[in-house]
């Protein structure tokens, strides 16, 4: 069920069709996905006192609802190591379009991969997985369900991916927490059909998955203005 | 909607037959259901005249009988004032054969059709179809008799959007000898479609495999369609056409340009156990052998043969498809061996495959088989029979089949299908041991077992 702040979230966003990144990630934490640890910071001071709260180094991300591809227009700084690094960050993405505050989170590790929903003519609401992240178009290593998934589907999905022995623990590497990559995708999927209608398509991409989380990095939820309030 | 009427029809009302047109589709129907089948068949024309010496109905009202199935064969424009005319009549449903609605633009007829028929809760097939081939019971084809090809009763249902690829199917599935319950043609699909048939076949005690061939779905149809599927407790086979992506189509993020409509489709067919053909070809294979064995099996095959070289091939095809050819354990080979007949025995390689070599005699084959099914580390096996070696009769297939009978391991097998070999193929396939004419076939065979497997 979306509670009242998911839905204004949703209703906020209707103007531009798209979430931004903390809107995205506020609605995802609120559904039980993890997201990293951030704050959408409308000043310096703002951004420099959540960076010391969390400690450095940080990450920092233009907030635009005009900017969908930030890495693109230079709009993503990661290892920023101290407070000066950060507000010069700051003033610089001040000068971008559509400035809107800056999203500053904690940096994480571990495999890339995607997460993703789309609404199919065919099949309504529909569930991704994909290695690599980031260069997901690359691999094309993606396993697809339609939503409602079962934990055999989930199952399925990860010992379906090519990239699955990766995530097992390839060559002594850590294996990924696989309850917390099938809670996120449960909960994910929950989501998807309580908005379904409402959206067209999500990708959270990356999704960072290690031997202790698997957490949300960037998400981009895709409205479908037509049909909401 | 009942559609019981539709598939066991006593009385059918053909309307548009010509009084001077042998060729009319409505004529070719007319004859053959009341030649070949045990129907009794009403021939209907609104202007009257005369067919073979009899007078036509101009009306259903004149018809002498309660109708069960309309066979409808008019132009376009004048099928909603017959099927108004059915309903009124009390007959049970209809199959539009007629085309001209939505494929030719007239939507607006196809749509005052489907209100029609919805309102009133009355079932058609159709339009712009050649409706249902029901082996000694009905056909609604305009095609006459002795062009098409029938293949002989069956446990097969198939039900296609279209009829060339249903009348062509029905060739193959002939030619490979696999036994038809129902066959469908549903064209526009505008009241009755393939969820409708799925879950009426579900329940037909005659069909133990319900097959498909798909074009697409309507919004959210397909939904429904695996919904229903997954309830279904008999295999679910698809064929479906437009697999390559829509070029050009705006894609708004990486997940909708990776869940393109095929690979969507693809997916969520196997999450919900409906075995997906990816060819003609595999149809007919997967028909085959799940209409033999209704049950999933694993992929772990176990593979005897007379010839290296044909085990060679077999497994090199089951690996393209992630079919499995585990080894024997040693004990497992000593055991075997001693089972074999003395000239066999010293020559025999058996690992897996199983080569039991040209010195093979039926005995052989009927232990190695017998052994092989009570292992537990195989789900299903493959025979790769040869009957040209001089020590293999004829009655092979049936003793094989007895096997499979007293131990319920799947057995799919490879003969060459010539006149010659009839009895050892038919030994088999008359006891419900599915036999191939070609290995690759053999191997789709297990593959099917397995696919169905995989939900």
């Amino acid at each position: 069920m979306l509670t009242d702040e998911m839905r204004s979230i949703l209703s906020d966003a209707k103007g531009a069709g798209w979430l931004m990144e903390p809107q995205a990630k506020r609605l995802l934490s609120l559904a039980g996905v993890d997201v990293a640890r951030f704050t959408w910071a409308r000043d310096a001071d703002e951004a420099v006192g959540f960076a010391r709260s969390i400690g450095y180094p940080v990450v920092a991300k233009i907030v635009s609802p005009r900017v969908v591809h930030k890495s693109d227009i230079g709009g993503v700084v990661v290892g920023i190591k101290d407070d000066e690094g950060l507000a010069a960050t700051f003033e610089r993405f001040r000068k971008i379009d559509g400035f809107a505050g800056v999203l500053v989170e904690e940096p994480l590790k571990g495999m890339e991969i995607i997460v993703g929903a789309k609404m199919d003519h065919q099949f309504g609401p529909v569930l991704l997985l994909g290695a690599g992240g980031t260069a997901v178009e690359i691999y094309k290593d993606v396993a697809l369900r339609m939503i409602p998934v079962r934990e055999g589907d989930i199952r399925s999905m990860v010992s379906g991916l090519k990239a699955h022995r990766l995530l097992e623990g390839y060559r002594g590497a850590d294996p990924v927490d696989m309850e917390k990559l099938s809670s996120l995708l449960l909960s994910f999927s929950n989501l998807v059909m309580d908005m379904r209608g409402m959206v067209q398509s999500i990708d959270l991409n990356p999704v960072m998955c290690s031997s202790s989380r698997c957490v949300v990095a960037d998400g981009r939820i895709m409205l479908n203005t037509a049909s909401l309030p | 909607m009942d559609l019981v009427p539709l598939f066991k029809p006593e009385t059918v009302a053909v309307f548009g037959v010509s009084p001077i047109d042998d060729r009319h589709p409505a004529n070719i129907i007319y004859n053959k259901n009341r030649l070949n089948y045990p129907v009794r068949a009403f021939p209907v024309n609104h202007r009257g005249g005369s067919f073979q010496g009899e007078a036509l109905f101009t009306d259903l009202s004149e018809v002498p009988a309660e109708i069960d199935l309309a066979v409808i064969a008019v132009r376009a424009e004048r099928v909603p004032d017959i099927l108004t005319q059915c309903i009124k009549g009390g007959v049970k449903g209809a199959v539009i054969i007629s085309g001209g609605f939505a494929e030719a633009g007239r939507h607006d007829l196809q749509e005052r059709i489907t209100d029609i028929a919805r309102e009133a809760r009355f079932p058609f097939i159709g339009p712009n179809c050649l409706g249902i081939y029901c082996p000694a019971c009905v056909d609604t084809f305009f095609l006459a008799s002795e062009r098409v090809v029938k293949p002989g009763p069956g446990n097969i249902t198939f039900i296609s959007q279209s009829g060339g690829i249903l009348v062509d199917q029905m060739i193959k599935f002939s030619q490979e000898r696999v036994g038809l319950a129902k066959g469908v043609s549903i064209g526009n699909k505008a009241v009755v479609r393939e969820t409708d048939l799925l879950r009426f076949f579900a329940n037909d005690p005659e069909t133990g495999v319900i097959a498909f061939y798909l074009e697409g779905f309507e919004e959210n149809e397909g939904r429904e369609f695996v919904t229903a599927a997954r309830e279904c407790a008999k295999p679910v086979i698809v064929l479906k056409s437009g697999k390559s992506p829509e070029a050009g189509k705006a894609i708004s993020s990486h997940t909708a340009s990776l869940a393109g409509d095929y690979e969507t489709f693809s997916s969520v067919l196997s999450q919900f156990g409906i075995v997906e053909a990816k060819s003609h070809l595999h149809m007919v294979y997967y028909c085959e052998a799940l209409g033999c064995y209704p049950k999933p099996a694993g992929e772990r095959v176990a593979i005897v043969t007379g010839s290296g070289g044909h085990g060679v091939l077999a497994v090199d095809v089951c690996s393209n498809l992630g079919l499995t050819v585990p080894g024997l354990v040693q004990k497992a080979r000593e055991e075997l061996k001693a089972r074999l007949s003395a000239g066999v025995q010293e020559i025999a390689s058996l690992k897996n495959p199983v080569d039991l070599t040209g010195s093979v005699i039926d005995d052989d084959v009927v232990e190695t088989v017998r052994y092989l099914s009570r292992r537990p580390e195989y789900d299903s096996i493959l025979i790769l029979l040869l009957p040209y070696s001089p020590g293999i009769s004829m009655d092979l297939g049936a003793r094989l089949s007895q096997v499979y009978r007293q131990e319920g391991k799947p057995l799919v097998a490879y003969v060459p299908h010539v006149e010659k070999y009839g009895m050892l193929i038919e030994g088999f396939e008359l006891n419900g041991v599915p036999v191939s004419d070609t290995i690759e076939g053999a191997v789709f065979m297990a593959e099917a077992l397995r696919r169905y497997g995989v939900c």
